[in-house]
């Protein structure tokens, strides 16, 4: 299983470091106060930021978990992609983005003490940071291993390395460096995995040759013979696509409740947007993630695909078995392996180097912004009138918090390593805070009578309608409590994922109702004049009508809407 | 503050470099370009790094004299 490193391999990875590391030694006499290294100044132009939407989201986990899910599920994995994520990022844009831009909040859980009241703010914001910095230590204990295992690198030392880079760059840099080395990130990861997407469909003999090669593969499992190159086709019945749910299923679940609650409402997502120069370009900032966000199953799970091809091929030399199992984590690594003579493979190494830091930076900006506003600002030491005092104050305890929050990260990692079921647990549970959450800020800007008291009981209800779902449900064949039916089982899906989309579609649909029944029975605290720029009824329309029609959002925006249905198509 | 096209220009201009040149060097090793079935692949990967970071670079210097 070990894959030989070269020394122009190691060279490649150094130069990689020194210009990250750099990035972060220039941006550091930029840092003057909280402004600057929270919220990146707000100065930055609308590509930077969303190449770095994207990238933040294209961390080691989601690289390593879409080539093994293109492995086992096939094109359907692109649900992920397309409908999972482009009609929620298109309605952050034009719908969306002009109030968490426009309110002046500087978090997500801001814009909730802004537009509801302060234990709304606080439930969230404590959450998040919990969740954010468990988020980073999971996948800092997964790309330690993958590199343990494969390049035989020692575990402490990757683990310990990785996190010290991050931690130079960002706090010497803050968010600005965070975002640079995102998108520099995130063309690496695209150079990177180039050469294995065009090997590898060299080596099938093209996307119709691979279309052959699969098709008894399908067959074999019971399937129609073109399942695993069909996105919608056989979504029909659950019995006939290996991922195991129908079309609705794919649609309100994925398409709706999980997308929208990720996309529209994870601070660490949103925060990229927030820190653009205008509102016009925070909006644009969700419409430019979209268009590579679209083609990146093309370069991670296309590949998986073929690895699908390759295993059932005895011939090929290629494996991912693991004592005696597959283990589909392996998958991108061994298609680099496979594919990549050395010089290459470096780079290709480097791209998933790349892939980790660029989540995890996002992760401790994310954290130390609501950390050093959202907690320490609110509850331990607020503002004083002294303005410039407390910039320079916040900026030391947020490069504080960005320590404390790489030191938790690392402590979460060994608790990953000793009980991996325990933190899978915990990834399930805070998966269930997105859901409800959107209900909430959906409700906030779009119905002026959402009351704080709505709100919290709908986040609140929401989160434990969810794990209640969890504990009584679970997928066939669970064999730990992990995966629910920890409060006894009525009901078994069978597929985990479709477990999972029904707690989203129970937490969503619950918050929204407790939301707006508790609004309606609890008088509205908040005067108009206070709602002007949280609520859209409030809000002065924004015109683009004195910019050239090829500039504006709704162009852009109908771009990639047509671009999506393209595809979506091509690949029905 | 800074333009992030300079580190990107400067980063992928290096790794063209070596990589074209490690593939020039490597050109007649039969067992390295093995797996990636006798393609080159460190010289057209090295070629298109050092494309994208001169391209990378000329915008920076566009937008320079522009302004």
């Amino acid at each position: 299983m070990e894959v030989q490193l070269h020394l122009i391999d190691y060279i490649i990875m150094v130069i990689y470091f020194v210009f990250v590391l750099g990035i972060g030694w220039f941006l550091r006499k930029y840092m003057k106060d909280a402004k600057q290294f929270l919220e990146a100044g707000r100065s930055l132009p609308a590509w930077v930021t969303g190449l770095a939407f994207i990238s933040t989201n294209l961390g080691a986990l989601e690289v390593m978990g879409m080539t093994g899910s293109g492995a086992k599920y096939g094109m359907l994995t692109t649900h992920f992609y397309w409908i999972g994520a482009i009609p929620a990022m298109v309605f952050l844009a034009l719908f969306m983005m002009r109030f968490y831009y426009g309110s002046k909040a500087r978090s997500v859980p801001e814009f909730l003490k802004l537009r509801f009241d302060e234990k709304t703010r606080a439930l969230n914001a404590i959450l998040f940071a919990v969740m954010t910095i468990m988020a980073s230590g999971i996948s800092m204990y997964a790309l330690a291993l993958l590199m343990e295992k494969v390049l035989g690198w020692n575990f402490n030392v990757s683990l310990w390395l990785s996190a010290v880079i991050v931690l130079a760059y960002t706090y010497l840099g803050g968010l600005s460096s965070a975002i640079y080395n995102e998108v520099l990130q995130f063309f690496i990861i695209l150079i990177g995995l180039l050469p294995i997407v065009i090997l590898a469909l060299m080596e099938v003999g093209g996307w119709s040759g691979l279309k052959e090669g699969l098709a008894p593969i399908a067959a074999q499992k019971g399937f129609a013979p073109d399942t695993l190159t069909t996105t919608w086709k056989y979504t029909g019945a659950a019995n006939a696509n290996p991922m195991g749910v129908k079309w609705y299923g794919i649609f309100a679940g994925l398409g709706f409740v999980l997308s929208f609650g990720y996309w529209c409402t994870n601070f660490l997502i949103v925060q990229r947007a927030m820190a653009a120069e205008s509102t016009i370009a925070a909006r644009k900032t969700p419409l430019i993630g979209a268009i590579p966000k679209m083609f990146i199953p093309f370069l991670i799970i296309v590949p998986g695909i073929i690895a699908l091809v390759l295993i059932n091929n005895p011939g090929s030399g290629f494996s991912i078995m693991e004592n005696g199992k597959p283990n589909y984590d392996l998958t991108i690594i061994m298609l680099l392996k496979h594919y990549l003579p050395a010089g290459v493979l470096g780079v290709g190494i480097t791209a998933l180097l790349a892939s980790f830091m660029s989540g995890m930076a996002g992760n401790v900006s994310a954290f130390n912004t609501v950390w050093t506003y959202d907690i320490y600002q609110s509850y331990i030491r607020p503002a004083t009138n002294d303005a410039a005092a407390d910039a320079k104050h916040y900026l030391r305890v947020g490069r504080l918090a960005t320590i404390f929050g790489v030191l938790v990260s690392i402590a979460a990692a060994y608790l990953a390593g000793l009980f991996g079921n325990i933190m899978d647990f915990l990834q399930t549970i805070f998966s269930m805070i997105n859901a409800p959450l959107f209900a909430v800020i959906f409700l906030g800007m779009f119905w002026k009578r959402t009351t704080a008291h709505g709100a919290f009981t709908g986040l609140l209800g929401g989160f434990l309608v969810a794990l209640a779902h969890h504990g009584l449900t679970a997928p066939e064949g669970a064999t730990t409590l992990v995966k629910g039916g920890w409060l006894g089982l009525i009901h078994t899906y069978p597929v985990e994922m479709a477990q999972n989309f029904w707690t989203a579609i129970y937490a969503c649909a619950s918050a929204t109702l407790l939301t707006v029944s508790i609004s309606l029975v609890t008088p509205q605290r908040k005067t108009d004049d206070e709602l002007k720029g949280l609520v859209y009824s409030m809000t002065p329309k924004i015109s683009e009508a004195n910019i050239p029609w090829l500039k504006r959002t709704n162009t852009l925006a109908l771009l990639v809407l047509i671009i999506f249905i393209i595809l979506s198509v091509l690949f029905w | 503050m800074l333009d992030i096209k300079i580190p990107i220009g400067l980063m992928f201009s290096v790794f063209g470099v070596i990589i074209t040149i490690y593939g020039f060097m490597t050109r007649n090793d039969a067992e390295l370009y093995q797996k990636s079935f006798s393609h080159n692949v460190n010289l057209w990967m090295g070629g298109l790094m050092l494309i994208f970071g001169a391209v990378m670079l000329l915008l920076v210097r566009r937008g320079k004299s522009k302004t």
